[in-house]
């Protein structure tokens, strides 16, 4: 195999991580830090306790947009929704504006090539702002970029801005402090921010099943809001090290080891992804697989795993009540906040009950891995009472 | 107190050497969470897998500096983990081997090797 020597690319924030001593890794092609002096350990409790601040400027941020607006919302939502639904299993049509929705990219197999939000960017008629997988972004983009200028829209990257995530209970009073009105923003909902040095695209969801904030900022907003931000006490620099345990605590699959093109939302329990009016219409991507997995139940579905002894790694071999071999590991740890190794993966519907006696082979030895309702770690996300 | 290219050390005491990871390997590793340690009696080479490390993210290897028999393993590090990072070259040690060729201790490096090996790493 011809080694790739092409150098790993830089967040505008990476001269910031070694200045702060990152533990600095590869990621996707980039240069990330992957943890900090307080270790992956106490990051991740710290996140849960206060606030972390995550670099994910490696993540592929865009505006999809309508060639040219009619002036009319709504007509100009629907022609842009309709440029990028053929690809995914969302409503996006039935968006509000400012409303995020996660969504899926398939492929005619009814497999997941990858897992983004889509997001109805409001007072702006026909644009939608879409964040992607870095592992995935140039595939992605292509394949978005094709699709929306097949059908005469625009499809435009942010290139160089930075997208910074602000995760924990104490993310909305720590942000709201610097950019007021953030705290209005309800789980699943983005808005644009305006400051004198710049321009702040914000959405509260995220990755660690925390309240908290994601922020695509101005390039040369970056820095400086990075630096503001770390000037709270109750902030710190997190890694992607921390980044992972706590969104595999939350029961968040990881594209590329929880879910991959081969994988379908039914065996990846995120059927909740397929909106009812495309499951009617039955019109995206794998539709006939997709559908005939939810009317029979699929073949395999993701498990939650409270694993006794060592952790499980990746790959880790789970084995039925019978000692066969019914499935691997696809993501496993030790979780900081519950002290005590977790994992995920595929296993056959009959073993997916909820306390249901599983191994898996840790070093050539059988260890317990009970089944477990997913997330680990309760999600507590900051929904807005429905009006 | 000798050092491997690994980051194990290893302290003889007779025919009898303590065997642990070094300093710069707890910094590496991060918070120790889990410490798997050989059967006592069980007989190891050189270069052999003698315990087993665990951090949040990943397990590593920890190998035998010099080849022996387990005579006594350190159980504290099993209830403690982070006596590991604590004190990793003193209460934090992994396991007593008897070895039957003490001397294979002096190729390994002395701590002025193994800080100017760490310096060039």
């Amino acid at each position: 195999m011809p080694q790739d020597v092409s150098p790993l690319k830089s967040t505008l924030l990476t001269a910031a991580h070694r200045a702060l001593g990152a533990a600095m890794g590869p990621f996707a092609g980039y240069d990330m830090p992957i943890h900090y002096a307080d270790g992956v350990l106490k990051e991740t409790l710290w996140t849960r306790q206060s606030c972390g601040l995550f670099d994910v400027s490696h993540m592929g941020t865009a505006l999809v947009m309508v060639g040219k607006a009619s002036g009319d919302d709504q007509a100009d939502h629907r022609a842009v929704s309709a440029m990028i639904e053929p690809l995914i299993c969302g409503d996006i049509a039935a968006l509000k504006p400012g409303k995020l929705r996660y969504s899926l990219l398939l492929n005619d197999g009814g497999g997941i090539d990858d897992d983004l939000i889509v997001g109805r960017v409001p007072d702006s008629p026909g644009v939608l702002y879409v964040v992607v997988n870095a592992g995935n972004k140039d595939a992605d983009f292509a394949r978005i970029g094709d699709a929306v200028a097949a059908k005469g829209g625009q499809f435009k990257p942010f290139q160089d801005w930075a997208l910074l995530a602000l995760q924990g209970p104490k993310a909305v009073q720590v942000l709201s402090g610097i950019v007021p009105g953030v705290e209005h923003l309800g789980f699943m909902e983005t808005g644009r921010f305006t400051t004198d040095e710049g321009i702040l695209i914000i959405s509260r969801c995220g990755y660690t099943g925390e309240d908290g904030l994601e922020i695509l900022a101005w390039p040369t907003l970056a820095k400086p809001l990075w630096d503001r931000l770390l000037a709270n006490e109750s902030v710190k620099p997190i890694g992607l090290g921390a980044r992972d345990a706590l969104r595999l605590e939350a029961g968040l699959p990881l594209h590329g080891h929880d879910i991959d093109g081969d994988i379908s939302p039914v065996e990846a329990d995120l059927a909740f992804a397929l909106s009812p009016r495309r499951r009617k219409a039955g019109d995206f991507p794998g539709a006939a697989v997709i559908l005939n997995q939810l009317d029979q139940g699929p073949p395999r579905i993701r498990v939650g795993l409270r694993v006794d002894g060592a952790p499980a790694r990746e790959g880790a071999v789970i084995l039925g009540p019978d000692g066969s071999n019914i499935g691997v590991v696809s993501s496993g740890a030790y979780s900081p906040t519950l002290r005590r190794p977790i994992a995920m993966g595929l296993v056959p519907p009959h073993f997916a009950e909820p306390e249901t006696q599983l191994g898996v082979i840790v070093r050539e030895r059988v260890q317990t891995a009970l089944v477990t309702t997913l997330p680990f770690v309760p999600h507590t996300y900051v929904r807005k009472p429905i009006a | 107190m000798h050092f491997t290219k690994d980051h194990e050390w290893v302290e003889l005491n007779g025919d009898i050497a303590t065997v642990g990871i070094s300093a710069y390997a707890a910094e590496q590793l991060g918070d120790v969470v889990f410490v798997e340690l050989p059967a006592v009696g069980k007989t190891l080479a050189a270069g052999e897998s003698l315990a087993v490390v665990e951090s949040v993210k990943a397990a590593s290897d920890v190998y035998s500096p010099i080849a022996g028999t387990v005579t006594e393993v350190n159980t504290v590090t099993v209830e403690e983990p982070d006596q590991i990072n604590a004190r990793p070259e003193t209460t934090g040690w992994l396991a007593k081997l008897k070895v039957a060729d003490p001397a294979a201790v002096e190729a390994l490096m002395d701590r002025d090797a193994y800080e100017a090996f760490l310096g060039k790493l």
